[in-house]
């Protein structure tokens, strides 16, 4: 615990004593070490990879090789050749749901996906739907924010191609058990996606206990660079998946007749990739292995708890997900105020907090709120920041009544 | 602080609780739905028009405190007035909430005037601008959900 204190002073940004930040759900706070990564390899290091055969390259090559066995470590993949570098959570799941579709998504299949999902695991999946005639399927989630897992066995069906499902709520903080689910979807012969975003920066993930064909997630979200995240695939069915983007570094020969596609991991890695984000990604990693991913869970618990116990005595306050064990994530109304409104007060006193529909509109219907204040915790939070969330509550309450 | 205290003075905060003109206005000869996705605000905005005056103008909706407060404001501001004065005063009102109207321009504002403070917090100009845009949209009678993006 005692190493947790002192981790606020790693980041720059939470220098100024003035800011409580308290969003790290839209996109964590860098530690110093990444910054220093990252500027480092601009300064001394910079070179295009896998294509110099001078020093400078080799040695970029080697690095941004070595991000890939770090990240591989990091979720306990099998091998490297997993792990294909993308520029978010986004833009891993558009990879698969226009890659993997092709060759296993028809009309008349169906995918399932749960009410809690962010859009980003939503639209790519209806957008594939209407493109192949497949059936969009949603499990429905409970009052508390838990996944209606009844409901998930009987809608899994022979049907089911794909199971798309999030980790972590970013709205709810429910953690799934993701692992227990993959095995009902394999049974139905159904591939399974993970949404990772949120698993990541909170818990130590192992992709082979999971046993889920893919797992994506973003560095941003867990204190890394902006511009670069993961997909994890298991080997079988990237080997079978058609490229998503085309073009350089992804080849293997070219010829106006035909071309032919690299390996893996390049087949999936087109253009120059971002590079120094993937350094950035490797420092990011070795920080938080240096504190522990244990050791981040147990503070975070130990925050959420206290957060939690403290928002419950607010009067005319409602947390919106109340699952036993969440993440560091707490969603709420106020009878009083809008969250838009609670947001510009809490700003006002130097708190950072989200107010909006947080790329779940389907989930604010459902809870029928136009939007909710969130709370995210990470790593550099304390309770003093809490305490300060409590004191800017009282202005709002004090403005509102 | 004092921002503060002028984006969320009394008024705004009365007209928040209690909106005036709130609710379905039967026989409304223009209505139009805004949407505000950043937030969520939403709101409905019905008026009988005629010959050229807005005889009546109603706003259903839910949302932050500015957006309700705001189209409140505006509904009492704009009972009775041309069609042609709305969208006079609409122009004043966005530059008043951007910070760039003249003095002249908030005189004629009379109470929306009360808006100004939203100027200080650049964020909140769509929910101040929402039932605006809406009632624009009601007068052209667009087919599109009004949206200030």
């Amino acid at each position: 615990m005692s190493m947790m204190t002192t981790v606020k002073q790693d980041f720059p940004v939470l220098k100024n004593k003035e800011l409580v930040y308290l969003d790290t759900g839209a996109t964590a706070q860098r530690p110093q070490v990444m910054i220093d990564t990252v500027d480092r390899f601009y300064c001394e290091e910079n070179a295009s990879v896998h294509r110099g055969i001078y020093t400078l390259s080799e040695n970029a090559t080697n690095a941004y090789e070595r991000a890939r066995d770090c990240v591989r470590d990091f979720i306990h993949a099998t091998e490297s050749a997993e792990i294909i570098f993308t520029r978010g959570t986004t833009e891993s799941i558009n990879l698969v749901a226009a890659s993997l579709a092709q060759i296993h998504i028809q009309a008349g299949d169906e995918i399932m996906i749960s009410a809690m999902e962010h859009h980003a695991n939503i639209v790519p999946w209806q957008v594939c739907c209407e493109k192949y005639g497949a059936i969009l399927k949603v499990v429905p989630i409970h009052e508390d924010g838990s996944l209606d897992e009844q409901a998930f066995a009987e809608i899994l069906s022979a049907r089911t191609k794909l199971v798309a499902l999030t980790h972590v709520s970013n709205v709810l903080g429910t953690i799934n058990p993701v692992k227990k689910l993959t095995t009902m979807a394999h049974a139905q012969g159904a591939l399974v996606l993970i949404d990772g975003a949120q698993g990541v920066p909170h818990m130590s993930v192992d992709v082979q206990d999971i046993d889920c064909d893919f797992y994506a997630f973003s560095a941003h979200k867990m204190y890394g660079p902006t511009g670069v995240g993961v997909l994890y695939g298991k080997r079988e069915w990237l080997e079978k998946m058609p490229p998503y983007q085309t073009g350089g570094a992804m080849i293997a020969q070219v010829t106006f007749e035909k071309t032919t596609y690299a390996d893996l991991p390049q087949r999936f890695e087109a253009g120059t990739p971002n590079i120094a984000g993937v350094i950035g990604l490797e420092a990011t990693i070795r920080y938080l292995n240096n504190i522990g991913m244990a050791k981040i869970s147990a503070h975070e618990k130990i925050l959420t708890d206290y957060a939690t116990q403290a928002l419950l005595s607010i009067k005319g306050l409602r947390i919106i997900g109340t699952t036993e064990n969440k993440a560091s994530v707490i969603s709420f109304v106020m009878a009083q105020a809008h969250p838009h409104d609670i947001g510009t007060i809490l700003n006002s006193e130097g708190i950072a907090i989200r107010a909006g529909h947080h790329c779940a509109m389907p989930l604010m219907d459902i809870y029928q709120v136009p939007a909710t204040a969130r709370v995210s915790l990470g790593i550099y939070n304390t309770q003093q920041d809490i305490d300060r969330l409590l004191q800017g509550l009282d202005k709002v309450l004090a403005i509102f009544g | 602080m004092t921002e503060l205290r002028e984006l969320y003075q009394e008024l705004i905060i009365d007209h928040a609780r209690e909106p005036r003109n709130f609710g379905v206005l039967a026989n409304a000869s223009h209505q139009h739905d805004g949407f505000n996705p950043l937030c969520g605000d939403k709101l409905t905005v019905y008026l009988i028009e005629q010959d050229g005056t807005i005889a009546d103008i109603h706003f259903e909706g839910s949302g932050c405190a500015i957006s309700m407060a705001s189209a409140s404001l505006m509904t009492q501001a704009l009972k009775g007035k041309t069609v042609a004065a709305a969208e006079q005063l609409f122009t004043l009102f966005q530059q008043l909430v951007t910070g760039k109207a003249s003095s002249l321009a908030v005189d004629q504002l009379g109470k929306l005037k009360v808006l100004a403070g939203v100027a200080e917090f650049p964020v909140r100009v769509k929910c101040a601008t929402l039932s605006w845009h809406t009632l624009k949209a009601a007068i052209a009678q667009t087919n599109t959900v009004a949206s200030t993006e």
